[in-house]
């Protein structure tokens, strides 16, 4: 895989690649059941200290089912779940260090913001002196002291998320798991709780553990992220290199936007790859790294933001350019998104940043367009 | 279409009401009679209801049919809600469709056969019958209201709020009484004040199952007026009619004032959010 090219974001913060780090969760081995239905199928998965670490997956791939086993809400059929080394099998959800923020948030609706964030607290059997400080600190930092005697039923969606939050980090928990923690909230309130988030996770030092099935949400928070899919664990990667590196048609698909090209290997040499188009007339040389052989058929992965297009009848070349026909055109304000033909059924698509203000388009629908990208610019995929 | 009211509609309202209403209106009016007979109209009193105050065995009916309807009504709640915690939470098991059709059952049997078995049973079980075997009677049959009741407020109930407060460090029994029954109280309290109030006024399975000493009231008032009725039955009546009214009317507005103090917040809160 194209590796060299990408490294994780915060690079002083990565103790996945170093072996003799010591995982703080780990799954080993773990199947879940429910009678016929297989949630979880024979996963492993090491979780490290302080990591923000995201589960991402449709729905019913067994991302809440690994959560839930985690908190003790669910006991793995076979295989273990560990917590700081310990075998936590047979601990009940009451006596784990863990502390879970739920989608529905699971608000006690009988009690107010301050009572309900100091419940947990009263669990320990904690100094009342000590819990006010920590009710209060709470509050400040998910800034709802002005809501404190208030009850549930009395908030908006963004503040009753704020008070899940608040009491699911009130015990200090070594991990926090978060189930779709913002999937109930507005669009732009999201992106503002994100980062609200990555900040606490920051100050608090704490492992947060993230179930969402938005993608965008797993790439801005987490440090890694392992995609899912039908119980099983895809590909499991830092945010760069799931969007540039996918090591499957599912990854790449699931992350973002892709032109999926479907080739046959013409050859390979020290220089790269070189791949013949198998629905049009044109050749893909690739320095992505692949096991296949000449004579494979692959698939040849690549983001529309890789893909220039310029208006032109012809190209002096065919490798890595394509002549195409605007089929349709999507002004999103930011971009544009032209899908262009390449034959009569397959179409490629191209993201265009609109760096100028111009309103009449230079490139129009049923323009001839020549399609071109890098050398660098996409994965072959193989499975 | 035409909103306004048809002699159609003022009609059938007026009938419907006449029907369900004047029998217990007429209770009312003879109840104030200066006469014995409780035909003829002989002018406005309250004696008998100072007769009734006087007479002990009345009063003492009274009081039975309080405590057993008082401790019935709460033996019933813990164990409908037990029943209906089970029958809602505990997933698949097998015989539970059985056992909740089996919850049912009760509410349509002729109290009579419920009546007659459980005589049976206490005579088989050489109890003496009384206080406590009309108690248990009650108890047995008011329990599947509860349960139904209790039931009804669980089957919307998030667990997720269950499992919020295990995954905050606390047991589950503490779970139950600090977290679930608060939740499910407005169920449990309407399931109790129906269980009081069946209990208040069953005679078929009080019957059966009392013996000397423990006579309920509407035992008391069914066996005086064979003997012919006279106005004091109807001043009885008249306080018991009063109280019933007076709780449904007291529990309809507290629920909608709450409701509509909850509907005031919530509009407040979207109105607020930030």
């Amino acid at each position: 895989m194209a590796k060299k090219a990408i490294g994780p974001v915060r690079r002083s913060f990565a103790p996945w690649e170093d072996p003799s780090a010591v995982p703080f969760i780990e799954f080993r081995n773990v199947t879940k059941r429910f009678g016929d239905f297989t949630a979880v199928n024979n996963l492993s998965l090491k979780i490290f200290e302080r990591e923000f670490f995201a589960l991402l997956g449709g729905s019913g791939c067994g991302k809440t089912t690994m959560m839930r086993m985690l908190a003790g809400f669910e006991t793995p059929t076979q295989g273990q779940v560990l917590l700081a080394g310990q075998d936590l099998s047979g601990v009940p959800p009451y006596r784990r260090p863990v502390n879970m923020m739920f989608q529905s948030y699971a608000l006690f609706p009988h009690m107010s913001v301050e009572a309900n964030i100091a419940f947990g607290l009263k669990q320990d059997k904690m100094g009342k002196a000590d819990i006010e400080a920590r009710v209060a600190e709470m509050l400040r930092l998910t800034k709802l002291e002005p809501f404190a005697k208030r009850k549930p039923h009395q908030l908006s969606g963004g503040q009753r998320q704020r008070v899940a939050l608040a009491r699911s980090l009130a015990k200090r928990p070594k991990v926090l798991l978060l189930d779709e923690p913002l999937g109930a909230l507005d669009r732009k309130l999201r992106e503002e709780t994100q980062f609200e988030l990555m900040d606490l996770q920051e100050e608090l030092k704490m492992t947060f553990l993230v179930v969402t099935h938005d993608q965008e949400e797993a790439m801005t928070m987490a440090d890694r992220i392992a995609v899912m899919d039908a119980g099983e664990i895809v590909q499991v990667a830092t945010p760069p290199e799931i969007y540039e590196a996918p090591n499957s048609r599912f990854v790449a698909d699931f992350i973002g936007d892709v032109n999926m090209i479907e080739a046959k290997v013409i050859e390979t040499s020290e220089d790269g790859t070189r791949l013949q188009a198998a629905s049009a007339d044109f050749v893909i040389q690739t320095t992505s790294e692949t096991t296949a052989r000449p004579g494979d058929t692959v698939w040849y992965a690549i983001r529309p933001e890789k893909v220039r297009l310029v208006a032109g009848d012809t190209s002096p070349s065919n490798i890595n350019a394509a002549a195409a026909v605007v089929w349709d055109i999507a002004y999103l304000g930011d971009v544009s998104i032209f899908n262009a033909r390449i034959n009569e059924t397959d179409v490629l698509r191209s993201t265009v940043t609109n760096a100028t203000r111009l309103v009449e388009r230079p490139i129009t629908w049923d323009d001839r367009v020549i399609l071109s990208w890098d050398q660098d610019a996409g994965v072959i995929l193989t499975k | 279409m035409r909103n306004g009211p048809t002699w159609f509609n003022v009609t059938s309202l007026v009938l419907g009401f006449a029907f369900l209403y004047l029998p217990i209106v007429l209770l009312v009016i003879f109840s104030f009679n200066e006469s014995r007979l409780v035909t003829v109209w002989g002018g406005f009193s309250t004696k008998w209801y100072v007769e009734m105050l006087r007479n002990d065995q009345l009063i003492d009916a009274f009081w039975v049919t309080i405590k057993v309807a008082f401790l019935s009504a709460s033996v019933a709640t813990v164990l409908g809600t037990m029943a209906a915690l089970v029958l809602v939470r505990s997933g698949r098991f097998a015989g539970r469709s059985l056992f909740s059709g089996m919850i049912f059952a009760p509410l349509v049997m002729p109290e009579v056969i419920l009546g007659l078995s459980l005589l049976l049973l206490f005579v088989s079980m050489d109890q003496a019958r009384g206080f406590w075997t009309v108690m248990l009677a009650h108890t047995t049959f008011a329990m599947c209201y509860v349960a139904v009741v209790v039931q009804s407020r669980l089957v919307g109930f998030d667990k997720s709020i269950e499992e919020a407060a295990e995954d905050l460090g606390c047991p589950p029994v503490r779970t139950f009484f600090l977290v679930t029954l608060p939740i499910i109280l407005p169920g449990v309290i309407a399931g109790w004040m129906l269980a009081f109030t069946l209990s208040l006024d069953d005679l078929v399975i009080a019957s059966f199952t009392t013996g000397p000493g423990a006579t309920t009231l509407p035992m008391k008032i069914y066996s005086q007026v064979r003997l012919g009725v006279t106005p004091e039955i109807n001043a009885v009546c008249t306080v018991l009619v009063g109280f019933v009214t007076i709780g449904v009317i007291a529990a309809s507005l507290a629920t909608k004032r709450q409701h509509l103090q909850r509907e005031r917040d919530e509009r407040a809160a979207i109105a607020n959010a930030d």
